[in-house]
């Protein structure tokens, strides 16, 4: 059995879920706390991942970082990043992809964290960023970890994305999901059986460690 | 010492709410605010704190300017240094109290106070345990306690008794009476207790629909102004008993037992409310 498609799996589920990790902080502290009147676009935005097709963001982002757009040749000529049927190209499309599965737990634990403790946090002398490192974060450890695991298992279990920008290319892009398909469509049922199983088996204890720590906390996240 | 004069129009769901506070509160005062609930006794408090921004006027309080609407003057809460014991206590529950405590102190300060503070509220055997471990009194002694780590020279509390049962309130009125002479505190305590009001403070203050009503000495605020021999009660009656014309009636936590008239009694019902004279008798 070929074990690179899983360690890339694992690589760009890593990956992926640190990036989000940090963008998404500030995104959830927005939600939870702007009164702005723009926010219910900002949020259906951050959505849009659980509802589309990943194919359809899968073709725009194919066709945004195609080298022969604009975009795709600023990027190429400027950053030298390649971002179609390549690994930078997974990671970014899998940010985009796994948004809500970090920012929607983050900004739910945010958003119930008492005011009480936020003003007093104001009043004795911290500032918003120290308020949020040293009372907020702390407060939605829960949160956090369920942030963290549901964008690792759902960064696992990709594939129209992935399949759309990323191709199939051995050891850059071929991740564990597209490994499968490609190994019914060669009639090797074996193979994929290999993997399937082993996806199956992680995402379960994964998905199992969570429920064990948080109670039932994800609930609401799972479709 | 404290200067406040300030509107703001709240638009909420049951129609807009319209506050105008006028109010000066001298150095070392310990002022109540007085009043029923939803009136702003405690938006008052969030004002002066800076966590609500009034529409317009002018706040003046340690000498410095810390809302002008004029000037375009708005300190912020954290440069404020107030003291302010919220009514949940708004205790940091991932903190032990010490951390709680160490929190509040500004960097560079000295750590000594800590100790200190420990020792003053009792606080020593409980100062490894986190917040949800321990009772409303130990709460509401851990929050005063943080209150004062910053050295504020003015105290906001926010009907900091209010969810403790009766003897633990009267000792920790001790305790803020106590705190308040100590560190030379201007204090300013909401609550809607009269005999708590009455005890602990230097001036009341009597909020009605978002406006100063009454401001004065707690006997010149509560009791009547003009002197006579008889005063009217109001009671609430309980039971009529029409046998021997007697009627139970509620005075307070008291049910007095009162004989009537046949004609009064006529038409009375449970639950109408009464007036009763009284009468000093030594």
């Amino acid at each position: 059995m070929d074990w690179t498609p899983l360690f890339l799996t694992f690589k760009l589920a890593l990956i992926t879920t640190v990036i989000l990790m940090v963008f998404s902080v500030p995104i959830a502290y927005w939600l939870a706390f702007s009164k702005s009147k723009i926010k219910p676009v900002f949020e259906a935005l951050v959505s849009m991942p659980l509802v589309l097709p990943p194919t359809v963001l899968g073709f725009y982002l194919l066709v945004a970082f195609s080298p022969s757009n604009n975009f795709g040749n600023w990027l190429e000529t400027w950053l030298g990043l390649r971002l179609i049927f390549s690994f930078e190209g997974l990671v970014f499309a899998s940010i985009i992809y796994s948004l809500p599965f970090m920012v929607h737990p983050l900004q739910a634990g945010l958003s119930q964290v008492p005011k009480s403790i936020i003003d007093a946090s104001y009043v004795l002398g911290k500032s918003r960023i120290e308020t949020l490192i040293k009372v907020l974060l702390p407060n939605i450890k829960p949160s956090i970890l369920t942030g963290l695991v549901l964008t690792f298992a759902h960064t696992i279990g990709e594939f129209g994305v992935v399949l759309m920008i990323g191709g199939n290319i051995p050891g850059q892009t071929k991740v564990a999901s597209i490994a499968i398909f490609d190994e019914v469509e060669a009639l090797n049922y074996g193979a994929a059986n290999q993997y399937s199983f082993l996806l199956f088996a992680i995402s379960f204890t994964i998905l199992l460690m969570v429920y064990l720590v948080n109670g039932n906390k994800i609930n609401r996240y799972i479709k | 010492m404290i200067n406040i004069a300030v509107n703001k129009n709240f638009e909420e769901r049951g129609g807009d709410f319209y506050i105008n506070f006028k109010l000066a509160i001298n150095h070392g005062e310990l002022v109540t605010i007085f009043g029923g609930s939803g009136v702003g006794k405690t938006t008052l408090l969030r004002i002066i704190a800076g966590l609500i921004t009034p529409d317009s006027g002018s706040l003046e309080a340690c000498s410095e300017i810390w809302f002008h609407d004029v000037q375009k003057i708005n300190v912020k809460p954290q440069k404020r240094n107030v003291g302010f014991v919220f009514q949940d206590f708004a205790l940091f529950p991932h903190l032990s109290v010490r951390d709680n405590l160490l929190f509040a102190l500004p960097k560079g300060d000295d750590i000594a106070i800590i100790s200190c503070l420990i020792e003053i509220m009792e606080l020593g055997h409980i100062q490894n345990r986190k917040p949800e471990t321990l009772s409303g009194g130990q709460k509401q002694r851990v929050a005063l306690a943080r209150a004062l780590v910053q050295k504020p020279q003015i105290l906001l509390l926010d009907e900091p008794l209010s969810s403790l049962d009766s003897s633990m309130r009267f000792k920790l009125q001790n305790y803020l009476l106590e705190v308040h002479k100590r560190f030379d505190l201007t204090t300013i305590m909401v609550s809607h207790d009269v005999a708590e009001t009455i005890k602990m403070s230097d001036r009341v203050v009597v909020i009605k629909d978002g406006m100063v009503a009454t401001y004065g000495t707690p006997l010149e605020v509560f009791s009547d102004h003009y002197s006579k021999e008889k005063s009217i009660v109001k009671g609430a009656v309980l039971a009529i008993d029409k046998a021997t014309n007697h009627v139970s009636v509620l005075l307070g936590t008291q049910v007095v037992r009162i004989e009537l008239s046949k004609e009064k009694l006529k038409g009375l019902q449970v639950g109408n409310e009464i007036r009763l004279e009284v009468k000093a008798a030594l």
